[in-house]
């Protein structure tokens, strides 16, 4: 059957901080605001609202979709929240593509929000609640413990070396700069990051995102709506996500098998044979640097083990051959969970339309990616957007 | 709506319905309600294009509850999400899926292990407003005690005609093998419990049961190769109203109402087609709410209905005849898969003792308890 196409026609996303003055709920109003004015509509010319947000304990509230929904324009209309973790992000508009695509809406309003500033003093606390409760929790884990884990194995299969995943840091927050939401814009060295303090060997403090405050939020619409609004609309082609087992101790950590799977899935929608000559420019995830890494790999965007040979070569660079990361990542911009993944489907979007200002990439690309991860390292989203 | 293909619930399975569950643990429920729905619907886990689970974080006593999701669902390295929502929310996603014409079948889970929350009145003030509303050091019935007395003082109800919804739905619980909270009451009897919070008695609450339920839904185009007896979801809609405490209105439900107004248009049918309604008594007073609001009965007629006997399983407009949350116990987010289940099973003829006289038409709805104001509402047809 024809599937219905899917446009991207406006988008906001707040300043990302360490500790926003603002609730969640207004941050939420700041980004919808923000978007509904990007393509000058009112929130009476959209039909739903999907919410997504990571943990409720970061702000404390239960049933944190409800307490947010005003704020996010959900009065009155059809409202639901999705959630799948650190993914959450590039699930959102994943979600809004469901609303728009079947056919049941015309528009939909997807806002993403995160306030984790909330959760005194770090909110590094709250993950201790994501482990089983018997068999993972009674050794007190932290995130970045199992990360280390995951980019030590990495790091030993290919051969890697801390000063190759360094350069992601470097790159990532040079790029974040340039950008007007940035938290940690900055120029660094590699050796400015070996010799930051060691959190959990082999991850260093400037290889990790910071914990940030902030919220985005996308409009999509139906392709007749869309011209009404805009002569630029962005295409939804592809979407893709795939969830792995639960008993992350039981998987070989070196390779994010599903992320392939949501990739191949988005690809085969999109029609994409070939991702690695297709997909012009991509924003994997990068809440660590290898992470960045491990997702081109995972993408089908770099050969297995080869990614790290891209970032030295200078091919991930905003001027280079396949820009990765042109925003900043999360490594620059901040880390507002849900936030963060919709910042980068935004930065896409934007990149596409040729709006992205000083970040702009060069060679006028019409087809990128976006990708976020979460769970244990577990769950995979990807969107494939086309102009 | 611009109706692109139809879907059909193919498959259900349920758990019984228990007050503890010590032992099973939640992932095992949900396990033996994957295993009794792919049974029912006949497909093999791996035929299954999408899941859709339906979780609150705190109510799950996990951060991420997506997590622990896609292993007793057969669902590993699949397309996989939460919707921290009621599960008939859960059920527009899956519908959603399937008409984009990218999955062909989802199935939807939602489970209940209310009997592992230790500190629910703590909880439920955690969904408050932390600046505004969060101070009320009061059970959280309160937020309902206070639309009760708005009910009572805008219809001219009484406490007396809202305890006759608790005989009744826990009679009807007598005759589900699933419900865990059957009983012969009498009215004096609920008046006569303890009083939780002006003017709701403790015997007006719905007690907490645990259990799971899963549904396999599928695209009207596959199901000649599925075993299951298809039950057609001919409207579904959700809505949220006001969240903060001092905004909403107190009278009735205006997100059922806007969700209700959402399901019959697509559906093109009027509310007085509707056989067999399953609809949210999580309190007594809001089976009554909840009927106006759907529009099942003009505003105020709820209560003549009722005492009029024509909300039994042998009236005109039998309302919740599993026993509704008050019989069965309240689930939480598996709330609406219960209703679901119910409804499919009556529109089935498959309901046993407590069968509806040949239903065509059916309608389950959710509200997702104190202090929203959010509601979803699903029309089954046979």
């Amino acid at each position: 059957m024809k599937k219905r196409r899917v446009a991207v026609i406006g988008a906001g996303i707040t300043k990302f901080v360490r500790r926003a003055q603002e609730t969640g709920k207004e941050l939420s109003f700041e980004a919808v605001r923000m978007a509904l004015d990007s393509c000058d509509m009112r929130m009476q010319d959209i039909d739903s609202v999907t919410m997504g947000t990571a943990p409720d304990a970061f702000d404390g509230v239960h049933m944190k979709g409800e307490y947010l929904s005003d704020g996010a324009g959900g009065f009155g209309k059809p409202y639901m929240r999705n959630f799948v973790g650190g993914g959450t992000g590039v699930f959102a508009p994943i979600h809004g593509w469901f609303h728009v695509a079947s056919g049941m809406f015309d528009t939909c309003m997807v806002v993403t929000s995160e306030k984790m500033s909330s959760c005194y003093p770090h909110p590094q606390a709250a993950f201790i609640t994501i482990f089983d409760h018997t068999t993972e929790q009674p050794l007190f884990p932290t995130l970045i413990w199992i990360f280390a884990m995951e980019m030590n194995r990495y790091m030993n299969t290919y051969g890697i070396t801390k000063e190759e995943i360094a350069q992601v840091s470097v790159q990532n927050k040079k790029n974040a700069i340039d950008h007007p939401s940035a938290q940690l814009g900055k120029e660094i060295t590699v050796d400015d990051v070996l010799n930051s303090p060691v959190m959990a060997w082999p991850v260093n403090r400037l290889d990790v995102s910071p914990a940030s405050d902030g919220a985005a939020a996308m409009i999509l619409a139906s392709e007749d709506v869309a011209y009404r609004y805009t002569d630029k609309p962005v295409w939804l082609d592809g979407v893709g996500f795939n969830l792995d087992t639960a008993y992350w101790a039981t998987r070989d950590l070196y390779y994010p098998r599903y992320v392939e799977k949501a990739a191949r899935m988005a690809y085969d929608m999109a029609g994409i044979k070939e991702p690695d000559r297709e997909i012009e420019i991509a924003e994997p995830y990068d809440p660590f640097s290898y992470k960045m890494l491990h997702h081109m790999e995972g993408l089908q965007l770099a050969p297995r083990g080869k990614a790290a040979e891209m970032v030295t070569s200078g091919a991930t660079a905003r001027d280079g051959d396949r820009p990765m990361c042109p925003s900043g990542g999360a490594l620059g911009v901040g880390n507002p969970i849900a936030a963060t993944g919709l910042m980068k489907v935004i930065e896409i979007f934007l990149q596409l339309r040729g709006e992205a200002g000083k970040r702009q990439v060069p060679g006028d690309p019409r087809c990128g990616l976006a990708q976020a991860w979460g769970d244990l390292m577990q769950v995979g989203t990807v969107v494939v957007m086309r102009r | 709506m611009m109706r692109q293909r139809r879907v059909a619930v193919v498959g259900m399975g349920s758990t019984a319905f228990r007050s503890v569950t010590p032992d099973l643990s939640y992932r095992e429920l949900t396990h033996e309600a994957a295993v009794k729905a792919y049974h029912d619907a006949g497909v093999e886990p791996k035929q299954i294009d999408g899941f859709v689970s339906c979780a609150e974080d705190f109510l799950e006593g996990y951060s991420i509850a997506d997590e622990y999701i896609p292993d007793q669902l057969g669902a590993v390295l699949k397309p996989v999400q939460t919707v921290p929502g009621d599960a008939i929310q859960g059920m527009g996603t899956a519908l959603m899926m399937i008409m984009t014409g990218q999955f062909d079948i989802v199935a939807v889970q939602a489970m209940s292990k209310a009997s592992n929350m230790l500190t629910l009145n703590e909880m439920v003030n955690f969904a408050m407003d932390p600046i505004m509303n969060r101070m009320f050091p009061e059970i959280y019935h309160f937020v309902a005690a206070l639309e009760m007395n708005r009910y009572l003082h805008e219809t001219g109800v009484t406490k007396e005609q809202c305890a006759k919804v608790v005989v009744k739905n826990r009679m009807n619980a007598l005759k589900n093998p699933g419900a865990g909270h059957g009983a012969e009451l009498s009215v004096q009897t609920v008046l006569d419990s303890p009083v939780v919070s002006s003017p709701l008695n403790q015997l007006d609450i719905s007690e907490h049961s645990d259990g799971a339920v899963v549904m396999v839904l599928a695209a009207e185009d596959v199901l000649p190769s599925l075993s299951g007896d298809p039950v057609w979801i001919e409207g579904i809609g959700w809505s949220s109203e006001a969240v903060s405490l001092e905004s909403r209105d107190w009278s009735g439900s205006v997100s059922t109402g806007l969700a209700a107004k959402m399901a019959f248009k697509q559906a093109e049918i009027k509310p007085s087609d509707v056989d067999v309604a399953e609809i949210n008594d999580e309190y007594s007073f809001k089976e009554l709410v909840h009927m106006e609001s759907l529009g099942l009965c003009v505003p105020g007629e709820a209560v003549s209905l009722l005492e009029a006997g024509e909300t039994e399983v042998d009236g005109i407009m039998p309302i919740n005849p599993s026993g509704g949350a008050l019989g069965v116990g309240h689930l939480f987010e598996c709330s609406g898969a219960h209703k679901v289940a119910e409804i499919c099973t009556q529109l089935r003829g498959q309901a046993g003792t407590r069968q509806v006289k040949d239903p065509h038409v059916g309608i389950a709805q959710s509200w997702r308890g104190v202090p929203t104001t959010t509601s979803a509402v699903v029309i089954l047809a046979n």
